[in-house]
This record gives C-alpha cells, sequence and structure tokens, in this order.
C-alpha cells in the first residue's frame, strides 16, 4: 500500500507574527520556518503504518518555493521514502493545491493521502476535503486514530460533542488531528541517510493545472487589542470587579 | 441572489449558532433559506420560527442524519443552482463538508468569516488570529464557513417561514458510519455559554479538573473548557479544547484557571468580553489580555471565589 503525504512549509508554531506596516501580508523575511505540525502528524502516522506492515511506500511532497527542499528532507528523515518538490514562487489557495494534489494522486496511484487538517498559517482546512471531492474519494477528516482493515480505513474523527468513528473504502483522503500521534523525531544518522534519499524537483507549470488565484488580498490587519486590564489581589475584589463590569 | 445557510442541531434543538449564521447572512441579501438535514422534525419548526428566514428546507436520510460528507455536500450541491452565496457555520461539523462544496462547484472557500464588508468582500483570522485577512472572490457563488462568535443571533422567535421538503438524490458512498461516542453533559454548550470557566495544565490531574472546576461552573451556570495542554495530558475530554485547533468561544465572562495563554489558546477566547485569569505565576501571558488577574495559586483562589459567590 502506498500513501502520499502532502508537507507544507509555514512559519514557525512557536514564532509570533508581525503583520506589515503596509497591511499586504504577514513580514516572512528572515523568519524561521518549519514543517506545519499538523503535517508532521500525518508523516508520522504513515511511517508508522510502514512499521507495522500495511505501507510499502511514503511519498512526502511539497509545494512551494525552493527552500521546501528542507521541510521534504526533514519528511525523509522521518521516515518518508522520496520526496517530491513542486516549485512555485506563487502563493496558492487550497483549490489551487487540491488541483495540483489531484494530478500527483495521477501520477502516483496512492491508497492513501494522509495530510493535516489545517495549515497554520491561512488556518482554512479545506485542501483535504477538496482533494477528496476533486478525486471523487471518501474522506475522514480530523482523525484521531487510523485503522487499515483489508480495503478499508477505520477513521475515528473528532467533532462536536465527541468522536465518531467512520468506515471509508480505499482510496480515499484522511485529515490529521491534535491527538492522532505525537511525531518523532528525526536522528542525526537518519538525517544524513535523508540526504541520500530520492527527491524529484518539477515546476509548477508540468502539471498543467489552472492555479490562477481566485480570492484577492485587499489587506491584512492586526487585530485589535485588547486594553491592558488590572491585576486585584482577592477573590472578593475579583467578585466585585465583576459586578461592577457586569457580568456576574 | 438569495442566501443558503445551513442549519446546526442536534436533531432536537437549533443551536443558537444557526442564528448568528443568519445574522451574518443578512448582510449578503434579504433572502434567506435555511436547510436543516438530518434529523428534521422538531427542528425544522424552530429554524422556520428564527426571524428573517424566507423558507426551511428539509431534507432526511440516513445517512444525513450520520452527516456523511460525501452525502451532505452531494445534497446541497444539488441546491446550488439557486443561490450564489452559501453560508455554513464553521463547527467541526461544517469544516467538514464547506471545502468539499466549494471544490464539487469549483470555487474558492473563504473559511471562518467575522465580518461581511461587502457581498464579495469577507475578513476572516490567519495564523491563530493574529492577523485579519480581508478577501475579495472573483468566484460568482461563494462558499463561506462564518465563525458563529462574531455575529450576534438574530430573534428565534416572531419568523413564519414555509417549510418544503427537497428530494435527496441517492447517492453511491464509499463511507460508512460506524459509532458515535458522545460526551454526556448537564452543562450549557461551550460554544454557546454565557460564561466559560477553563482550566489548564497546572491542575495536574482529571479529577482536580472536576474537583475545581465544576464547583465554580456550577455556581455561575458556566460551561467548562480547557486548554489543548490539559486536553493533551487527559485531564479533560478533547471537545473541551478551546483553541485555534479546538473551539472558539466568545462568552461574556472568561475564567482562565491555571492556563498559561500559549498563542494557541488565545485564538480560541481572546474575542470573550471580560477575561478573568488565575494564574500564581505573574509573568504569565495571559495577564497580558486579561481584564481582571488574581496572582495567586489556584488551590486557594478557585474555593475562595466560590465561597464568596455564595
Amino acid at each position: 500500500m502506498k500513501v502520499l503525504v502532502p508537507v507544507k512549509r509555514v512559519l514557525d508554531y512557536n514564532v509570533k507574527v508581525r503583520v506589515k506596516s503596509d497591511q499586504t501580508g504577514v513580514d516572512l523575511a528572515n523568519v524561521k520556518m518549519a514543517m506545519n505540525p499538523f503535517d508532521e502528524i500525518a508523516v508520522e502516522e504513515a511511517v508508522r503504518l510502514k512499521e507495522k506492515g500495511t505501507v510499502t511506500e511514503i511519498v512526502a511532497v511539497s509545494i512551494g518555493v525552493a527552500q521546501c527542499e528542507a521541510i521534504l528532507r526533514t519528511a525523509l528523515a522521518m521516515g518518508a521514502d522520496r520526496g517530491l518538490l513542486i516549485e512555485t514562487d506563487q502563493d496558492l489557495e487550497p483549490l489551487a493545491v487540491a488541483k495540483v494534489l489531484k494530478a500527483v494522486v495521477a501520477q502516483e496511484s496512492p491508497d492513501i493521502v494522509l495530510m493535516g487538517k489545517q495549515a497554520i498559517d491561512g488556518d482554512n482546512n479545506a485542501t483535504g476535503q477538496m482533494l477528496s471531492a476533486l478525486l471523487d474519494w471518501p474522506q475522514a477528516t480530523f482523525a484521531s486514530k487510523v485503522e487499515i482493515a483489508g480495503s478499508e480505513a477505520l477513521v475515528t474523527r473528532e467533532v462536536d460533542g465527541g468522536l465518531q468513528t467512520l468506515g471509508v473504502q480505499l482510496p480515499a483522503v484522511i485529515t490529521t488531528d491534535l491527538r492522532l500521534n505525537e511525531p518523532r523525531y528525526a536522528s542525526l544518522p537518519n538525517i544524513m541517510k535523508a540526504k541520500k534519499k530520492p527527491l524529484d524537483t518539477k515546476a509548477l507549470a508540468d502539471y498543467g493545472v489552472d492555479a490562477a488565484a481566485r480570492l484577492t488580498v485587499v489587506k491584512v490587519t492586526e487585530p485589535a487589542k485588547r486594553s491592558a486590564g488590572i491585576k486585584v489581589d482577592s477573590a472578593d475584589a475579583l467578585i466585585a470587579n465583576l459586578k461592577t463590569a457586569g457580568v456576574l | 441572489m438569495a442566501v443558503l445557510v445551513i442549519a446546526d442541531h442536534d436533531g432536537a434543538h437549533l443551536r443558537d449558532t444557526t442564528l448568528k449564521v443568519i445574522t451574518a447572512a443578512q448582510k449578503l441579501s434579504g433572502d434567506i433559506d435555511v436547510l436543516v438535514y438530518g434529523e428534521v422534525a422538531a427542528v425544522a419548526a424552530q429554524a422556520a420560527a428564527a426571524a428573517g428566514v424566507r423558507k426551511v428546507l428539509t431534507a432526511e436520510s440516513a445517512e444525513l442524519k450520520a452527516d456523511i460528507a460525501e452525502a451532505v455536500s452531494a445534497l446541497i450541491v444539488s441546491l446550488a443552482a439557486g443561490y450564489d452565496t452559501i453560508a455554513i457555520p464553521a463547527t467541526a461539523s461544517g469544516k467538514n463538508v464547506a471545502p468539499r462544496i466549494a471544490a464539487e462547484l469549483d470555487v474558492s472557500i473563504i473559511s471562518d468569516v467575522i465580518e461581511v464588508v461587502a457581498g464579495d468582500t469577507f475578513v476572516h483570522p490567519i495564523y491563530a488570529g493574529n492577523a485579519l485577512e480581508t478577501v475579495k472572490t472573483a468566484d460568482a457563488k461563494k462558499v463561506l464557513t462564518v465563525r458563529p462568535t462574531a455575529f450576534a443571533p438574530v430573534a428565534a422567535t416572531g419568523g413564519s417561514a414555509a417549510v418544503e421538503p427537497v428530494a435527496v438524490a441517492a447517492v453511491t458512498l464509499k463511507t460508512r458510519f460506524v459509532s458515535d461516542e458522545k460526551v454526556v453533559s448537564d452543562r450549557p454548550e461551550l460554544g454557546a455559554a454565557k460564561v466559560v470557566v477553563s482550566g489548564g495544565r497546572a491542575l495536574g490531574s482529571a479529577d482536580e479538573f472536576k474537583a475545581v472546576l465544576e464547583p465554580l461552573a456550577d455556581k455561575l451556570g458556566a460551561a467548562v473548557g480547557a486548554s489543548r495542554a490539559a486536553v493533551d495530558a487527559g485531564y479533560a475530554p478533547n471537545d473541551y479544547q478551546v483553541g485555534q485547533t479546538g473551539k472558539v468561544v466568545a462568552p461574556e465572562l472568561y475564567i482562565a484557571v491555571g492556563i498559561s495563554g500559549a498563542i494557541q489558546h488565545l485564538a480560541g477566547m481572546k474575542d470573550s468580553k471580560v477575561i478573568v485569569a488565575i494564574n500564581k505565576d505573574p509573568e504569565a501571558p495571559i495577564f497580558q489580555v486579561a481584564d481582571f488577574g488574581l496572582v495567586e495559586d489556584y488551590k486557594t483562589a478557585v474555593p475562595a471565589l466560590v465561597k464568596a459567590l455564595g
């Protein structure tokens, strides 16, 4: 069984983002970038399925600038077998990414596309669902548990009010939630080995996909700042303040 | 042209998230239809009574009841011709299905809308709410998920819309429903509660989490929430999680107990009207957003609060 894992290079989640003063976007110059945390969980799950013997090959794919290669090398160091970088300087919307991934799926014919539920930059939570729609595959989003049973994946999903378990026929798209697993750190020997693993680079144009932007960013602004509050010294003082504020 | 609002409900009650999405839809059009799918009998009447609704469409099937994305998106796509905007509450269920609908219609999706600027221009948060992006779409048909906490609800009564069943086309599903595991709670729902009491990792265990927070929540009639750290440590079930990757809440009063205030948590609660932080670390980032901070061990502060509330 073959798994395709799309990974995205995003601003490291520990970095506090700064909005550019001209309101054209956020400042990504000279800031630490990393693999999207939900994608790390997807790579980890794919590697665990391989360790169980269910999966035979893991292909990691990333779409973006040349520096995405570093993210793919991280995926290879975690245990992916092969990398595919689709280079573009364009910042693609989820629909365009889903269309490119559909073309990759056509070439690679994976049994499962395993990907993060959302990227922590755009916070869209859309690409996995869009890909499954374009492929006419079933989808299992927000997975906290994945079991492969023959030609079906049993996926426990995090929904409002609890958990739901679905059986999806393969091939399928599965998106990962935080509690699916704890991603491993790549060891130094594995990082060295990952440098020798195959990594193909293609251009976005090679896929002949309509990746034109549908959305125009009018502006990016900072959210309204909360005014500084006060510290109180006792529970009684706190309650008195809350009564004055009209919330008690 | 018209807007189709997808109702959020539990089979018996229409959630007020639906009423809030109707408010957002009113900024686009006066012709608002509400689709209720799944178990519709009780909910359709509630939707028809909501102010500002033109028509309530109902659709029933076992697959819709189980909220299988393939079935729900096929239904909504089949209705899309009559609408230029489809507005879906940004709940787990809505986020699951909305992008699928958008892709089937070959349009972009605009996620987590918090402000409607014009019929084609919307504001939504990015980077865990640390930046707000205003986008203008070129698509003729718009699919939005709407963040309910950003809008006030329309009145739940006063409307008298007609209820109209719609045909549900048969879909060959590649998904089967296996089971549900609901977290049972007598408390108000986290997303809709006026007061939320949340605990963090500092509480140390599931028993302590309950023992400390529940008496306070009972006194205030509050919902109980948790930080991701508390959920990951197993102190609280995962649907208690408030944050970028959990629920986004905006209650009147949010009380954070033993929560440091990581970016990912703040993204889920910083639009609350009044924020109270109880933390023994005076340097905790939560104090930067709190209206009232109490620098004290929760072990003394919370029981004192419960006592003072009588």
